[in-house]
């Protein structure tokens, strides 16, 4: 067993000209960790986030993903990461059997795997009824979950959540809290962007970004406490504004 | 090569099970093709003509029968005087007028000379030309009949012959144009808004997050393309050859390679434009008014290269349709082979090769 650290940033910093998208940030995430990756539209999280999963170079800095170096291995972070964007990346004319079928191929899984997992999720998400069906009949939060148990197809060492509950009710929301905390349990790590500042209050640590740096990094419960406030909202707000 | 299987599946059950794209992909190249070749068309059949005949003797009648027994004209009917011309052409019923003018036959025999004035129609200029250059050329047979026991001192005897498409069948001239047109569309638009609907979606950035490398993503998108444009191109060939009986003169092989060539081609820049399109209507917008325009009008296919505006001329030699026209017409009338056509090809596949490096280029630096 390597070190517990599934990833590491040292000084990750990327320019976009003179523009300082992702300024010198530097953080660790450990096995099984549930980490938010919180900070305001244009504060730099979807880049810096783009950098962990091997589509964007980094300009300067070091960082590891999955104990593999960003710069030079690029190639074998993508096995080892599960990605989900903030669209539910699944395609709508094909059928639930066919996406998974689909996104096992390209990460390589055997027929026989696919197979096993095919079966596998339809019987934990109770898809039995729908698993012909084609992906665009059915509603927002059922694709958000099964796009979610895609993402965890090939069993990766992380998961990259790119604000996964944007536009979905109450209820499923919490639903895929649930699913979370369960991938978690099994060892998987979840790197996970928000904007809902009550589910930052669910993540095991939590690091805020304003302008490209990260301003705040550490349980919900201290950082309400380091900032005297009762709620990650508030936290949120302080630093937001300055 | 299992991962590839699968994304190629997975791009035809797209295309199958969007009745859009399947209708541009089979129900546009055959409609495309009927249509030219049915419905537009340079040749004139069965015009219906009008008569003002003054005179009203032997050799005026002989005329009038030698033209409406041609099957270009019909007479539609006999006008009696010069007011009444006006109004038969309002009507819009007839596309010509024959004037023959008084006293024909006696002119003709006292002065060897009689005249008939032609009036067409010319809101349509193409037909406007054609009905006089058929009308002149029924009369100049008919004079040269007359002239038959006369010995003339001095002739020139001019002697037609149209080689490659004696008939001057204006479906042979179609067949190459709807093609190119045809594989430029399918080629260059379909997948252009393929890869740009995955962008729109989202499901882009996925495939780029996989361990997928993103050459193999943009050659699994387009490999369904290749595949589906070479079964179209063989429907036009098959459909021209038995339903217009266009002969192909050259070699099927040859007529395989190059339409190939210029699939790759427009394929190439098609990719091209998803590169520099977010949405597929920018993409549909791009190919159809930065393709499909100039592939119409500047490729030779309907107006003649040589008779455009020098700077239109030079701006044609850019447009690889203008070459593959070239090929066709060659291949499939003349029936030459690579010893005449080597530069067109040549141009061809230097233009696949620059467009494709240009979109590898342009796909990479996206993805900084």
């Amino acid at each position: 067993m390597q070190s517990q650290q599934v990833i590491e940033v040292e000084n990750l910093t990327k320019m976009f000209g003179a523009f300082k998208a992702v300024d010198a940030i530097t953080f660790n995430v450990k096995r099984g960790e549930i980490f938010g990756f919180l900070g305001a539209n244009g504060a730099g999280k979807t880049t810096a986030m783009k950098m962990l999963i091997g589509i964007s170079n980094p300009t300067s800095g070091k960082a590891k993903v999955a104990g593999f170096d960003v710069f030079t291995k690029a190639e074998s972070i993508k096995k080892n990461i599960g990605y989900m964007s903030q669209k539910f990346a699944l395609y709508d004319d094909l059928t639930v059997k066919e996406n998974i079928t689909f996104f096992g191929g390209i990460y390589g899984l055997t027929r026989a795997q696919i197979r096993e997992k095919t079966t596998q999720m339809i019987a934990d998400l109770a898809l039995q009824e729908v698993a012909g069906q084609l992906v665009g009949s059915l509603p927002l939060g059922w694709k958000q979950k099964i796009s979610f148990s895609v993402a965890l197809l090939h069993s990766p060492k992380v998961v990259f959540l790119d604000e996964p509950t944007g536009g979905v009710d109450p209820i499923t929301r919490r639903q895929f809290w649930e699913m979370i905390y369960k991938t978690a349990n099994n060892g998987t790590t979840v790197f996970v962007t928000t904007h809902y500042m009550d589910e930052a209050e669910y993540c095991d640590r939590v690091s805020i970004m304003v302008d490209g740096k990260i301003e705040a990094l550490d349980t919900p419960k201290k950082l309400k406490e380091q900032f005297g406030v009762k709620t990650m909202n508030d936290v949120f707000l302080k630093l937001a504004r300055g | 090569m299992n991962r590839f299987r699968g994304f190629i599946k997975k791009e035809f059950y797209h295309i199958f099970r969007d009745r859009r794209s399947l209708f541009i992909l089979f129900g546009m190249p055959i409609a495309q093709i009927l249509l030219f070749g049915f419905a537009i068309t340079n040749e004139i059949n069965n015009v219906d003509i009008g008569v003002l005949d003054h005179a009203k003797d032997a050799t005026t009648e002989e005329i009038i029968n030698k033209i409406s027994t041609s099957k270009y004209f019909s007479i539609k009917e006999f006008i009696e005087r010069e007011a009444d011309i006006e109004a038969a052409f309002q009507k819009g019923e007839i596309k010509a007028v024959l004037n023959f003018e008084k006293d024909f036959s006696r002119n003709l025999v006292k002065d060897h000379r009689a005249t008939i004035q032609i009036i067409t129609d010319a809101t349509d200029p193409n037909t406007a030309n054609t009905i006089s250059n058929y009308t002149s050329s029924i009369l100049r047979n008919y004079q040269q009949e007359l002239n038959t026991d006369i010995n003339m001192p001095f002739q020139v005897i001019p002697q037609f012959r149209m080689v490659y498409n004696p008939e001057l069948k204006s479906v042979f001239m179609f067949v190459p144009g709807v093609m190119t047109i045809i594989l430029m569309l399918v080629s260059a638009m379909m997948t252009s808004i393929s890869i740009t609907r995955e962008k729109e979606l989202g499901t882009m950035e996925v495939l780029l997050v996989s361990p997928l490398k993103p050459v193999l993503v943009i050659v699994g998108k387009v490999v369904p393309y290749i595949f589906l444009s070479v079964i179209n191109a063989i429907v036009i060939v098959v459909l021209s050859i038995f339903v217009f009986k266009m002969p192909i003169q050259g070699s099927l092989l040859l007529l395989g390679v190059v339409s190939v060539l210029f699939i790759i081609t427009s394929l190439s820049l098609g990719i091209l434009i998803s590169t520099v399109s977010a949405t597929q209507q920018t993409a549909m917008m791009i190919s159809l008014m930065g393709l499909m325009l100039p592939t119409i009008l500047l490729s030779g296919f309907i107006f003649p290269i040589s008779s455009m505006p020098m700077a239109l001329q030079v701006i044609s030699n850019i447009i690889p349709a203008k070459w593959f026209i070239v090929l066709l017409k060659g291949i499939m009338l003349k029936g030459v082979g690579m010893g005449c056509l080597w530069k067109e090809t040549l141009i061809l596949l230097g233009m696949a090769l620059f467009f494709i490096l240009v979109s590898i280029r342009k796909y990479k630096t996206r993805l900084e």
